[in-house]
């Protein structure tokens, strides 16, 4: 096998199965590639190199024993930061919490260890998972493998760089918004926003519980529904885990993949797409549209009219609940303590407000600030409780949707990946790129986005986006992996390999 | 809806817990306004009779069995800590000279 990093997950659980290849041989392709591309790209806040092999070679000798525990033991995987894992340290892309390691792992993590995969470190993300573009990351910015002066998207910019760029074959991201599909969209990779509660929370920490979500972030359909399959599930430590075993999405991405949809009604979503969409991404979805026909399903416009309404509702909702989240960063039990200037024995409030103006940044503190003011007596009903009304109102769009058609459709973000620093200060402009992700997370739908090829006008790439409705997360892989396959088809190889190499002749 | 003030912005860092100065101030207050503005849209599209969602899945009250399970040693637990004294996190004095 000549270059180990360019196996897809499924590839590498195969070649490990057949005595072909070790994990230690896979994980030291991806260190080797993290060591040659890291300069470039940013997609890690720390590597673990060491744990990763030690992790390895305990996998190696599991399969040597015949007992290997999972398919994809031994195929090693990125961790975004916002994701507690024991002994590493996780910032969440903030300053506030800059050598934290907490003493536990999120249930994800957990699962990742329980199944042999090596983990190779965390990846960047804005702070907090605030932000579309991961330059509100107090660590720099992640650089998009395909321009490097544009922006990978976010706020896990880093998972969908570091998988974009060979890195690593698999990571896991996380969704309030669009963080997961939209870098997906941007970076050419392969996003899934799980259906809300059907994947763990705990150990995420938490922008807005009621809308964040774990998810997968890959270079296929097939290993997005690997990966899913292996994190998903019920958890008693959440207390919004559903109770209800998943269907099997390795089978439907294994169905789709043979590339017959007839029988599929798929709705385009009226109200996405036309003004502010560029031609390019347009030109793409409609291509993919139309392969989806030639596939055999049935495609008609639905209009889901509150969906205008969903960025505004989600602009009130979330800082809402992020405010009320963030509340837990107060210097006192972990995290920053900055003790302030000209006040001899300051109090743990004067203390507390230090830390939080040293350890936030800008983006974090305009939620939080936009949050208080919202949540306020006064001025709860007109915001926070009108956002939540109309969230009821996109809930019964879905619904009314999906009496008529299995999946929705739409593309993932309104652009390709835009030039670094355009956006950083223009936070209107910079909210408008979760145009089209943002009703998923509102409604706790799942959603991928799937690349469906590079944009005319600048050769980056664009995403597809497949709504279903809650808990049939299947149908987004038997729709996914079918338009992959026509896609590929027409391109002769996965769209990846049209991306530059970064580290010159050694590619 | 109402437009943010400077002084508003002031308030609400306040209790929210975070010191701005004066640049972050002059910085924050007009953004914020922007966001409102636009945000203010939605005022008027939900009747009175549509009911809100707080959380995409209908549950409540999930409890779990009242019985002892592992947790967090008291160094874990502390690991995180700025200060700590006699296994207890070490805070700033927390009253004012005339409480």
């Amino acid at each position: 096998m000549s270059d180990l990093t360019r196996l897809t997950a499924a590839q590498a659980a195969d070649a490990l199965a057949a005595g072909e290849t070790t994990s230690v041989a896979l994980t030291q392709a991806a260190l080797d590639r993290i060591a040659a591309v890291e300069g470039a790209v940013h997609a890690f806040l720390h590597v673990d190199a060491a744990g990763a092999l030690e992790q390895a070679a305990a996998s190696d000798a599991r399969r040597a024993a015949g007992e290997p525990l999972h398919a994809l033991d031994g195929v090693p995987i990125a961790v975004k930061d916002v994701l507690a894992t024991d002994g590493l340290p996780t910032t969440c892309g903030s300053k506030i919490l800059e050598g934290w390691v907490p003493p536990y792992d999120a249930t994800v993590v957990a699962k990742l260890k329980a199944a042999g995969l090596p983990i190779l470190g965390k990846t960047n993300m804005d702070e907090f998972a605030m932000g579309s573009s991961t330059e509100h990351s107090a660590y720099g910015p992640t650089y998009n493998p395909w321009d490097l002066t544009r922006i990978p998207g976010g706020s896990g910019g880093g998972s969908a760089a570091a998988v974009a760029a060979f890195e690593a074959p698999l990571a896991l991201g996380t969704d309030t918004g669009g963080s997961i599909r939209q870098p997906g969209a941007v970076t050419g990779t392969v996003g899934v926003k799980p259906t809300y509660g059907g994947v763990s929370r705990y150990g995420l920490v938490a922008m807005a519980n009621s809308l964040d979500q774990v998810g997968p972030v890959t270079r296929t359909v097939l290993d997005a529904a690997l990966l899913h399959d292996l994190i998903g599930g019920h958890d008693p430590l959440d207390s919004t885990s559903i109770d209800q075993p998943l269907p099997d999405l390795v089978a439907a991405a294994r169905e789709g993949a043979a590339g017959d949809l007839s029988g599929l009604k798929v709705g385009v979503i009226t109200e996405l797409s036309g003004d502010g969409y560029q031609a390019g991404v347009l030109a793409r979805f409609q291509e993919s549209v139309d392969l989806l026909v030639k596939a055999g399903a049935e495609v008609v416009e639905v209009s889901c009219p509150n969906f205008v309404h969903a960025l505004a509702t989600y602009y009130l909702i979330m800082p809402c609940e992020a405010s009320s989240n963030l509340a837990k960063f107060d210097a006192m039990r972990y995290g920053l303590r900055v003790l302030p200037e000209g006040i001899d024995n300051p109090s743990a409030e004067d203390v507390m407000r230090a830390s939080r103006d040293a350890g936030f940044g800008d983006e974090v503190k305009r939620r939080i600030i936009l949050g208080t003011y919202a949540l306020s007596s006064g001025y709860y009903d007109a915001y926070y409780g009108t956002a939540q009304k109309v969230r009821t109102l996109i809930t019964r769009d879905f619904d009314a949707a999906f009496e008529q058609v299995d999946v929705l459709v739409s593309p993932t973000a309104p652009t390709t990946a835009f030039e670094l620093g355009e956006k950083l200060d223009d936070p209107i402009a910079m909210y408008l790129n979760d145009l089209a992700t943002i009703p998923a997370n509102l409604a706790g739908v799942p959603g991928i986005s799937l690349p469906s090829g590079l944009a005319d006008e600048d050769g980056l790439p664009a995403g597809f986006q497949i709504l279903a409705p809650a808990l049939a997360d299947d149908r987004l892989y038997r729709v996914g992996a079918a338009l992959e396959a026509a896609l590929e088809a027409q391109w002769g190889a996965p769209l990846l390999d049209k991306a530059p190499s970064l580290d010159g002749d050694s590619a | 809806m109402p437009e943010i003030t400077r002084d508003e912005v002031a308030h609400l860092a306040t209790l929210a817990r975070i010191d701005l100065d004066d640049a972050e101030l002059d910085h924050l207050a007009p953004q914020l306004s922007v966001i409102l503005e636009s945000v203010a849209s939605i005022s008027g599209v939900a009747g009175d009779d549509v009911p809100p969602t707080s959380h995409p899945v209908p549950l409540t009250n999930v409890f779990r069995e009242d019985v002892v399970r592992p947790s967090l040693t008291p160094e874990q637990a502390l690991s995180g800590a700025p200060a700590s004294e006699q296994q207890r996190f070490a805070v700033p004095r927390i009253l004012g000279d005339e409480q």
